[in-house]
């Protein structure tokens, strides 16, 4: 039988990969938002496994909402990235410095 | 070892395996399949923990919607990979060591305790459906935040267009302020003239000239 703890152990596996991903390739802004996917993933995949183990349905509802806010991000964030690319000719995140931050 | 766990084993492999080459892969494309990999033998997983309706969602809507607009996006872009690759060797040992150190932080303390409080797993009668619990729940208990969810997405979509929408500099389109101001003398032109003669006359006349 499989424990609670090894869901959760492979949810942390992947979420620290999303981590590693991001700090690996933080040049390309792509691989930082993909990184990012990884984490909600993992975080997405507890929550199901903290659903299943405790019979409670609502943990699944959190899922649902994750997921739609997920894909708001990411389609909100593409056009940003498009948009800075049609300006500036690059996806290098240290290239986009207009805003001296 | 029965077969529910060799699944999991199997399933969640891939999904390390999968993850890894997200992280690691030099070309974008190659990324993004990997992560559609990703995700499918994690909703693999997540069918497993009878979470039916999410694991096929996040096929359907995930695999199918989002990372298409991933794959979209980076085939659009032209990216030159040997500038991206230089930086990743750089802030490989730290990124390596720091998701080491959560893993190993994060292993160390889900896998010594019962973290499930001792509670056994309620199995269900096999006419139980996980897309009908999930519905009534949805559309009872959690309507209003469901219909925020839909407020969001509408958002997103009209945010997304708004932002990568551009005029075109040779479009033709109405300027309706031109035509409500309009006035009848700038389009119709009263002129004075004299009166023809019936079309038969004209034929006789030209006869009689000819003749």
């Amino acid at each position: 039988m499989i424990a609670l703890s090894d869901f959760l152990i492979l949810g942390a596996v992947i979420f620290c990969m999303g981590v590693a991903g991001i700090l690996f390739k933080r040049k390309n802004i792509i691989n930082v938002l993909m990184a990012i996917e990884l984490m909600l993933l993992a975080v997405n995949t507890n929550f199901v496994a903290f659903s299943h183990y405790l019979g409670d349905t609502a943990g699944q509802i959190f899922v649902f909402f994750i997921l739609v806010v997920a894909a708001a991000e990411a389609a909100i964030g593409l056009a940003i990235v498009v948009l800075l690319f049609r300006n500036r000719q690059t996806i290098e995140v240290a290239d986009w410095n207009e805003l001296k931050g | 070892m029965n077969f529910e766990t060799i699944v999991f084993y199997v399933f969640a492999a891939l999904t390390v395996f999968a993850a890894l080459r997200v992280i690691t892969s030099r070309n974008p494309v190659h990324a993004v399949l990997f992560l559609v990999l990703a995700f499918c033998s994690m909703a693999g997983i997540w069918m497993l923990l009878e979470a039916e309706f999410l694991a096929i969602t996040l096929v359907l809507v995930y695999v199918g919607a989002v990372m298409v607009l991933f794959l979209f996006v980076v085939m659009m872009l032209d990216i030159h990979l040997a500038q991206l690759r230089e930086d990743f060797w750089r802030w490989l040992p730290f990124g390596a060591v720091l998701a080491g150190l959560m893993v190993f932080e994060m292993s160390w303390v889900l896998g010594s305790s019962d973290v499930s409080g001792g509670k056994t797993v309620i199995k269900h009668a096999a006419d139980y459906s996980n897309t009908k619990e999930l519905g009534r729940l949805i559309y009872t208990e959690y309507v209003y935040p469901f219909e925020i969810a839909a407020v969001i997405l509408l958002v997103a979509m009209v945010a997304a267009i708004a932002l990568t929408s551009r005029r075109r500099k040779d479009a033709k389109s109405q300027v309706v302020p031109e035509q409500i101001a309009v006035r009848k003398a700038d389009r119709l032109r009263l002129i004075k003239m004299s009166s023809e003669k019936h079309a038969q006359e004209k034929i006789d006349n030209t006869a009689e000239v000819a003749r």
